[in-house]
Parts: C-alpha cells; sequence; structure tokens
C-alpha cells in the first residue's frame, strides 16, 4: 500500500506534505477513535454518574450492568433481533437480485423500485412502519375493513413481538442495499459456466442453489459485514418506531447507553454497556471478515 | 435447419411466474410509500374510517402546509421548514469538507511515503465499525470546552470525524487503482505534493466525487442521532424535528401531518437517489470493499 515515494532524496529535505495533509486523520483515529474508547473504558471503571471521576471501583460497573434487568433485557432483544435482521435481509435481498437480474427489461425499474428504502433515513422508515402497524388505523383495521374481522396484526403493541416488527422495518429498508451488492457479484459471475450447466439440463433452481450461491461468497460476506454492523448501532429506528417500548419491551443496548449518558446521568454504567458493545461488535465482526477474506482468496 | 423460436413470454409458466413474483415484490416495496403519500392527502375525519389503503375521497394539501408551516415539532410550532434549512447548512460543509479531507488521505496514503499513515489508516478502519454511542460521551467532552457542542461547526466537525473512515477508503482505493505512471510523471516534472493533487488527480476524480458527495450528503441527511446530541437547539436537523413532530406531540394524533412531515424529510434523499440513479449504487459497491 505504501509505496516508496518518488524522490525520497526531495521528501527528507522539505517537511514532507503528506504528513501535513494527513494530521486530520492521524487526530482523527488516535484521539478520537482511540483515545474516546480508552477513555471511554477508564470512565466504565469509575464510580462517575454525571461528571467524570477520577477513582476506581474495578469492574464494579460491569457487575451492576450485568445485574441491569433493562441491560440484559437490550441484550436479549438484539440477539433475538441481529440473526433474524441478517437473515431475512440476505434471503429477500438474493431473491431480489435473481429477479432483476431474471428481468432483462424492466430490471432497471424493479432495481430502483427495491433499492429506494435504502435512501431513507431510519426515522423516516419508523415513522412509516409504526404508521402501517398502528393497531387501530393501520393495516389490521383496513384488513377488518375488507370483512375480516378475526385478523390479527397487533405486534406493534404486543410485548412478545414488538422487536418483531422492528425486523420487517429495517429489512424492507435494508434489502435493497444487499441486492445491490449481490447483484454486482451476480454480474461478475462467468455466463459460460451458467450457460454449461443450462446445457446439461440442470433446472433453474438447481443452478442458483448450487453454483450460485456457493460462488457468491464474497458478496454473501460483504453484505452481511454491513448488516450486522448496522445492527450492533440499532438506535434510530427504535426511537421512530416504538421509543424502546411497549414498557421496555424492545430497548436495545445502543438506546441504553444513550439514556444513561444523557437521561439518567449515569455515565459509568453506560460506558461499561458502551465497553460491551464494542467487545461484541469486535467478536461478531472477526469472524465475519476472517470467512470473507477466505472467500476472497477462494474466488481467485 | 430454422432454429426453434422461443417462447413468447406469456406462455412460459415459469417466466410468468417470475414476473408475477416481480410485480408483487415490487407491489410490497412501494406499499409504505403509497400509504404515506394517500395518508399525507387525506383529512383526519376521513383517516379515522381506519381505511388504510384506499384512495383519498377527498384530496387536501392541508396536512402538508401544516407539516411545512405550523406543526409543533416540541416547544415550537412552527412546522419542519427551520429542520429543513438547518439540513441543508449541516450537509453543504459537511460534504464538501469530508470529500476534500477524504480524497487528500487517500491520495497521501496512496502515493506519498508517510510515517506511520498504514497504522493510522488500519486504526481508522477499525474505527469504522464501532458504534458512535461508544464514542459519544469524551466527543462531547473533548469538544465542550471548544464551545463546539450544539453549534453548526460542531456538528459539522462530528460528521466530517465520523465519516472520515468510509471517505479516505474509497479514495485511497480510487487512488490506487489509477496508473502509477502519471504520478511519477508528474514528480519528474518537479510538480509538488499539492500540485500533482489539485492539477492532475482531482480532475481524474470527478466520478469518484460525485459518488462520495453522493453517499455523503445522503448519509449526513438521514443522521439523527449526531444531530440529536451535538448539533443544539438552534440547528436541530430536519431528523430531529420530524421525529419530535410525530412522537412528543400532545394532544390529538394528526396522521396526515405525521405522513406529509415524513414524506418531506424524505424527499431530498428520494430526490437524490432518483436523480443520480446509477451512481447512488456505485456509492454501495465503493463503500462495500472494505475490511
Amino acid at each position: 500500500m505504501n509505496k516508496p515515494a518518488a524522490s525520497p532524496a526531495a521528501a527528507r529535505r522539505a517537511p514532507n506534505p503528506a504528513h501535513l495533509a494527513l494530521l486530520p486523520m492521524a487526530l482523527t483515529a488516535l484521539v478520537v477513535y482511540l483515545g474516546s474508547m480508552l477513555w471511554s473504558l477508564r470512565i466504565s471503571m469509575s464510580s462517575s454518574r454525571s461528571l467524570p471521576m477520577q477513582d476506581f471501583v474495578g469492574l464494579a460497573q460491569y457487575q451492576r450492568l450485568f445485574a441491569n434487568e433493562r441491560w440484559l433485557h437490550s441484550l436479549h432483544n438484539l440477539a433475538l433481533y441481529t440473526p433474524l435482521f441478517i437473515a431475512a435481509s440476505l434471503v429477500v435481498g438474493f431473491l431480489l437480485a435473481v429477479l432483476v437480474d431474471r428481468q432483462a427489461r424492466a430490471g432497471g425499474l424493479l432495481r430502483a423500485v427495491f433499492l429506494y428504502p435504502y435512501a431513507l433515513s431510519f426515522i423516516a422508515t419508523g415513522l412509516i412502519w409504526q404508521w402501517l402497524l398502528n393497531p387501530e388505523l393501520g393495516i389490521q383495521q383496513a384488513v377488518h375493513g375488507w370483512g375480516f374481522a378475526g385478523f390479527r396484526f397487533d405486534w406493534l403493541v404486543d410485548q412478545d413481538r414488538v422487536i418483531y416488527t422492528l425486523v420487517i422495518a429495517t429489512v424492507w429498508q435494508g434489502a435493497g442495499l444487499v441486492m445491490a451488492i449481490l447483484l454486482a457479484g451476480l454480474r461478475a459471475i462467468d455466463a459460460d459456466i451458467l450457460r454449461a450447466a443450462r446445457l446439461d439440463g440442470v433446472p433453474a433452481w438447481r443452478i442458483h442453489v448450487s453454483i450460485v450461491i456457493p460462488m457468491l461468497g464474497f458478496s454473501f460476506a460483504t453484505a452481511a459485514l454491513l448488516l450486522l454492523t448496522a445492527a450492533v448501532k440499532l438506535y434510530d429506528a427504535v426511537i421512530a418506531m416504538t421509543q424502546g417500548g411497549p414498557g421496555t419491551a424492545s430497548e436495545v443496548p445502543a438506546k441504553f447507553i444513550m439514556d444513561h449518558l444523557f437521561g439518567r446521568a449515569n455515565i459509568a454504567l453506560a460506558s461499561a454497556g458502551a465497553t460491551i458493545m464494542v467487545l461484541t461488535a469486535v467478536a461478531l465482526l472477526a469472524p465475519l471478515l476472517y470467512a470473507r477474506r477466505r472467500a476472497l482468496r477462494a474466488s481467485r | 435447419m430454422k432454429a426453434a423460436r422461443p417462447p413468447r413470454w406469456y406462455a412460459d409458466p415459469a417466466r410468468l411466474g417470475l414476473a408475477a413474483l416481480a410485480v408483487s415484490a415490487a407491489a410490497f416495496f412501494l406499499l409504505p410509500l403509497y400509504v404515506m403519500a394517500i395518508t399525507s392527502l387525506k383529512p383526519m375525519e376521513e383517516i379515522r374510517l381506519g381505511h388504510l389503503f384506499s384512495w383519498p375521497t377527498q384530496l387536501t394539501l392541508d396536512a402538508w402546509h401544516a407539516a411545512w408551516i405550523s406543526a409543533c415539532t416540541g416547544v415550537a410550532c412552527d412546522g419542519v421548514r427551520g429542520g429543513f434549512w438547518n439540513s441543508v447548512s449541516i450537509v453543504l460543509p459537511s460534504t464538501l469538507i469530508a470529500i476534500t479531507l477524504g480524497a487528500l488521505n487517500g491520495y497521501a496514503l496512496a502515493y506519498w511515503r508517510a510515517r506511520g499513515a498504514a497504522l493510522l489508516f488500519g486504526l481508522l478502519m477499525i474505527g469504522a465499525f464501532i458504534p458512535v454511542q461508544v464514542l459519544m460521551f469524551p466527543l462531547v467532552r473533548m469538544l465542550g470546552p471548544l464551545h463546539l457542542v450544539g453549534s453548526l461547526a460542531g456538528i459539522v466537525l462530528v460528521h466530517v470525524i465520523f465519516s472520515m473512515p468510509i471517505m479516505t477508503l474509497i479514495f485511497r482505493n480510487h487512488f490506487a487503482a489509477l496508473p502509477r505512471e502519471l504520478f511519477l510523471a508528474a514528480r519528474l516534472d518537479g510538480a509538488g505534493f499539492l500540485r500533482i493533487f489539485v492539477l492532475l488527480m482531482l480532475p481524474l476524480s470527478v466520478p469518484m466525487l460525485v459518488v462520495a458527495a453522493i453517499m455523503q450528503a445522503t448519509g449526513v441527511w438521514n443522521d439523527y442521532i449526531l444531530g440529536l446530541v451535538f448539533a443544539g437547539r438552534e440547528h436541530l436537523p430536519m431528523t430531529v424535528q420530524l421525529n419530535n413532530l410525530v412522537n412528543t406531540t400532545t394532544g390529538t394524533k394528526l396522521y396526515n401531518v405525521d405522513m406529509a412531515a415524513t414524506l418531506l424529510t424524505s424527499l431530498v434523499p428520494l430526490a437524490i437517489y432518483v436523480i443520480s440513479g446509477r451512481w447512488f449504487v456505485r456509492g454501495i459497491a465503493a463503500g462495500a470493499v472494505r475490511g
């Protein structure tokens, strides 16, 4: 990546302009990313409430965190949401990619339709689905109006099902992204391989399952990486759609941290949550990054 | 021998099935937009009937007017128009500065030797995966004494900081893919760091600059959490005002106004999406090559 500069002698004489140019990046990387992380870690080991304290209480905040009902509930929700969101986005995104790929004439238009939700904010997404799923005036009521009086779709106000409404809304928003990434991968597959399979009389579904999907390994891993990053950050959509409710049924870690930082003035506990969040993200992302590297090597 | 003519699409059940599937999928994806649009055009009396999907019997733009001019977004009741202009004033500098810095970083990383640059870049790339909530409090404490929390400069700075990993990455990849001979020839001609950047590299990067601008403008417009924390009362972006309008109004809920405000807030990214077309997709491709 860092190839030798054209003229090392000239670079030694004057102050290196590249150093100067990279100063904002150095400050961002060292002060903001690394510095903030370490600071966050330090605060999580203090007894800080609304102001940072300099004392050291070891892992006491972490013990409190994991005795905190709301935090445990948030983690549980995220553990439920993340695999569902990623799996559903990948499946829907793949089906959409195949649909777009197979429609020679309408492909461009279809792609535009499937991708537009991705241009919307999570706030708008959450608000749209809050309205659609409104049990009094939304989809449920409309279906009642069509004569199906027994129809129930009140997940938004159902403590046990509200998390699935977040999955629905965010999959609607993000499936287009998966589609776009997989489409690029699909177009890169050698058409001769597919033609040969078709000439051998292999049915289309079999071609997709046995040839196309394995060849898309890298694209799938890339999409999963972006989805996972988004899932861990899940916040805006919750704020817009459910505000963590009903009750605390749709609380998530990112919201727990924000609430304790700004609303409840318990920055040490929030920082402990933040540290756990980073560790979780790293633990989940590392194997995915590794798998993605391997898929890349395999495809070469 | 004459080749058998392929069957017409409507005579082929498999293709017919696929087409039907494509149409239903498209309908599912468009439905929320349709419902949002018709809800915003109905008077409240009609919304209360509960016919979510039916075309308005009485079309009215009152809700749009209210959402823009007079709906309450917290304490103030002058619609989301203030947020619109706040967002515009945040998006323009955030985009300009972020792509300039990203291009400069990418160019320096791809062509110039700078000690520790690879390590810093690696650190920055890891930073891209860290949830913003984790960095939030230290950043507030750092920017507070500089009077940057709750100001336009502060929110722009924060946007530039959080977009730096992705902007740097796409430009580094872009410059690394250009033929190195161009750079070497310019060096032989005696051109320096900035001259090569401005006169040679930027003109070669116009498509990438456009792609980056589209990504950044959309991302900043759609941001909620950074605006909430760093923009301050005077500069609250449209997304924050929108959420306040819908989720914290007391009294009767005006769903038509809610949906009009949601549409108004979404018009800018939707316009960018529709106008930019393939460029938007290129941004996704460029942003996806991380790790």
